[in-house]
């Protein structure tokens, strides 16, 4: 290995109620195709925003060519050479090649831009890299593996040395990914250091010269790929230690089957889905983000479509076309996404409570003002939500407490299948054991849980089975017995 | 923390009522004064219940515009719909000689239609409601001038056209109708499912969806009662003007637009009480009278609403984006 371009030492980088990276390393050679492995939440993104500057770090130094630096703004990662390639593009698909590679330079003719001058220096790129377009053509005519290479183009007439590819074939198809290892190999050859993050470990293995692995914000460690095996990463990003300030409680639930799914699938998105739960069990869904978890369920819930397939609830069809015919049937949804999709922000706590049970309590214009009020008193109680009226703005509760409101919500609707997507997501320790007891309960009184979750402890100590998604499928699925770490991770990313 | 304990408690009722429209409330009253003193003829009993008489429309078109805007819409129709029912049940009664409550049931049907072909489109087709509203305010203008000829049409019957110049203990008709379509449409937001599903809608459209609510008829029925409100607008004005006119109302749907911000209903949806938007309501009707009174030349007139607008909304904006920090 020749000169190192870049170094990152102990980056350290704590968000309110997250310590994201602790002491993150990463050391990349010049020339090198270097991989960021890690679960999720392992810190890859927050690191190369780091890099990027888009975040500032609370601790660490970076040095670029040996060179102590210090990031302040987009321009300086820019000026430094480094360029980051997002999974979601950046291109104006109205404009031609030419016009997308050079838009972020300064005009110098008093602003007037010669097309037939850009053009010719964009050519000069894409032949350089064999390239074989013209780059008169309009961006929205390329495929998007195309326009992916648009985009590394212009990072490399930005003069690049530090390219970061942020999952970069996670939408493309076998052949377009060659074409984008061919340019990689390219850059390579000129010098160009390659950041490349990506779950696929076949493709790691095909492009990369040493793998880093990112677990819980900590570097475990840098291995050279000729020299390590698919089981040793995975060794490398399952974490050990489960730290057990909360417990599944209940059995494993009866062996009664509640909600049956067979044969589901939607084009592009999951495929051939069929599982059962049974009552009063938890079964845990867990997988990559973007193996389709929260599209299946969302499926389910009727928020979506599905092609083909059957969901069957207690032996009977269900035909869910919206979801109100899911909450009918008893099916309800704790999205992921709590601010966007679980609460009307600007409303009242008591506003947002009741929404999926005005039926209860309001006939006509008669609004029974006691039986809202017990509802809302019920489920403040059962949760422990903590606010200071019912009338306050939902928007200034804590995270913990919006997602209690949100759960009160679907509990006042007596639901026989609960779905929660992601659960716990960005609430502190506190109010995740408190979510995690009412889980238990919950399963007590016989509601049967699918619980969407990222988060491997989280997974391994509350749920009774696990499927496991990876691409759009079910991988796997473990009884309590056989849950195992490095199986989960193995089928998370393996693609069999 | 402590201090948004006392808030949310203190929201209630007329006092939180009143705390939570300061600003607006203020203004009303100060201009109010001002007009008191500077016109003598201002608070007299006539010039009050002109000025009521006056307002009605708006009010009524408001009433419809302000649902709209909460659920993150618009409704571009009104005043075009306004035209259309007017004309429609004066065609109905004076060339077809059809009977009045006939004439007049059809009348406020073509209203709701009108809403009923926006809110199919904005809710199925997701076209932007500015767009579909704005289409509809054509195709309805349009059939109002075919219906005519382009030309007024006369009603001779008084019996009908009593209904908007008629007097109850003292007070003109059209405000009383008001008051009721005020208060009904208050119980409906406040008292109904529909009503909070509007404001849930309005609020955050995805979750409300995540709710199981059926955003749809949501979308929907605010249109169809827009379109209602719009057309029981025009047939009391076709009454005090014994008369259908096609080209009536033009850009009154701007002035419920401008009474719906002016009287606090958030642009971006899900907030807004009937009461402060009639306070927007009387503003501007107030500004307009009292202008009057003092002949100020209408042109003026225009833009000194215009300013009064951006000042009252930049006030709102300014607020909220406090609130959000």
């Amino acid at each position: 290995m020749g000169k190192i371009a870049l170094r990152m030492v102990n980056i350290d980088k704590k968000f309110p109620g997250v310590h994201a990276l602790k002491s993150a390393n990463l050391e990349v050679g010049e020339g090198e195709v270097h991989a960021l492995l890690g679960g999720n939440g392992a810190g890859k993104s927050t690191l190369i925003k780091i890099l990027g500057a888009i975040y500032q770090p609370d601790g660490g130094e970076i040095y670029i060519d040996d060179k102590l630096v210090k990031l302040e703004g987009v321009r300086d990662a820019q000026r430094y050479g480094i360029s980051i390639i997002h999974q979601e593009l950046m291109l104006f698909p109205e404009l031609s090649i030419a016009e997308n590679i050079f838009i972020g330079e300064k005009p110098e003719n008093y602003g007037y831009v010669s097309k037939k001058d850009i053009e010719a220096r964009a050519q000069k790129i894409l032949d350089n890299l064999n390239v074989e377009f013209d780059s008169a053509w309009l961006v929205s005519s390329l495929s998007l593996a195309q326009q992916q290479i648009i985009e590394i183009i212009r990072a490399v007439s930005f003069n690049s040395k530090i390219i970061v590819m942020d999952e970069p074939t996670s939408s493309l198809s076998k052949n377009e990914v060659a074409m984008l290892f061919d340019i990689i190999r390219k850059l390579k050859k000129n010098g160009v250091s390659v950041i490349y993050i990506s779950h696929k470990l076949d493709e790691l293995f095909e492009i990369s010269d040493r793998i880093t692995v990112l677990r819980d914000g900590e570097t475990v460690g840098t291995v050279t790929t000729k020299e390590t095996t698919e089981d040793e990463l995975i060794r490398m990003m399952v974490g050990r230690d489960l730290s057990n300030f909360y417990v599944r409680t209940e059995g494993k639930g009866s062996s009664e089957v509640v909600l049956s799914v067979k044969g589901l699938e939607k084009q592009g998105v999951f495929e051939d889905i069929s599982f059962e739960l049974r009552k009063g069990e938890i079964l845990g869904f867990t997988g990559l983000v973007g193996a389709g978890r929260t599209e299946l369920m969302e499926a389910i819930f009727g928020i979506r479509s599905y092609d083909q397939g059957e969901i069957f609830l207690n032996g009977t069809k269900l035909d869910i076309k919206a979801p109100k015919d899911a909450i009918e049937a008893g099916i309800v949804l704790v999205p992921e996404n709590r601010k966007e999709h679980g609460l009307i922000l600007r409303n009242t706590v008591g506003f947002n409570m009741t929404l999926t049970v005005l039926k209860d309590f309001i006939r006509g214009i008669r609004v029974d003002k006691g039986a809202e009020r017990s509802i809302m008193d019920e489920y403040k109680k059962t949760l422990g939500i903590v606010t200071p009226s019912y009338a306050q703005i939902a928007s200034k509760l804590s995270g913990g407490n919006q997602q209690k409101v949100v759960l009160a919500k679907w509990l006042a609707k007596k639901p026989v299948v609960l779905i929660l997507d992601e659960p716990t997501r960005g609430i502190d320790v506190g109010a995740k054991s408190e979510i995690y007891a009412l889980m238990n309960d919950l399963t007590k009184q016989g509601v049967s849980i699918i619980m969407v979750s990222s988060e491997m402890q989280e997974v391994m100590v509350m749920s009774d089975r696990i499927c496991v998604m990876n691409e759009g499928t079910i991988s796997a699925t473990f009884e309590k017995e056989d849950f195992s770490q490095e199986k989960i991770v193995a089928y998370s990313v393996r693609r069999n | 923390m402590a201090t948004d304990l006392l808030n949310s408690r203190k929201n209630h009722g007329l006092l939180g009522f009143f705390k939570k429209n300061i600003a607006i409330v203020t203004g009303l009253i100060v201009l109010c004064v001002v007009l008191s003193f500077a016109s003598p003829y201002f608070l007299t009993r006539h010039n009050i219940m002109t000025l009521l008489r006056q307002i009605s429309t708006n009010a009524v078109l408001t009433l419809g515009m302000m649902m709209c805007i909460m659920i993150g819409g618009i409704d571009l129709s009104m005043a075009s719909v306004v035209a259309l029912s007017g004309t429609l049940t004066a065609v109905l009664i004076s060339r077809l000689g059809m009977s009045i409550p006939m004439a007049i049931i059809l009348g406020l049907a073509s209203g709701a239609v009108c809403g009923l072909f926006s809110g199919l489109f904005i809710a199925y087709v997701k076209v932007p409601a500015f767009i579909a509203t704005m289409a509809v305010m054509n195709v309805a203008r349009g059939a109002a001038y075919l219906a005519t000829n382009a030309n007024p049409v006369r009603i001779t019957l008084d019996a009908f056209n009593n209904l908007g110049i008629g007097f109850v203990a003292g007070v003109p008709l059209p405000v009383i109708y008001t008051i009721v379509l005020v208060i009904l449409v208050a119980l409906f937001l406040n008292k109904t499912r529909m009503g909070r599903y509007i404001y849930a809608v309005g609020g955050n459209f995805e979750a409300a969806r995540y709710s199981g609510i059926n955003v749809k008829a949501v979308q929907i029925t605010v249109h169809v009662l827009s379109g209602f409100l719009a057309a029981f607008a025009g047939i009391v004005l076709a009454a005090r003007m014994y008369s259908g006119q096609p080209a009536v109302a033009t850009g009154w749907e701007l002035d419920a637009v401008a009474a719906s911000v002016l009287g606090g209903i958030s642009l971006f949806g899900g907030t807004g009480s009937v009461a402060s938007a009639m306070i927007g309501v009387l503003i501007i009707g107030v500004l307009q009278n009292g202008l009057n009174l003092l002949n100020v030349n209408s042109f003026w007139q225009l833009i000194v609403k215009g300013i009064v607008i951006l000042i009252a909304v930049s006030f709102d904006m300014i607020r909220s984006r406090k609130a959000d920090k």
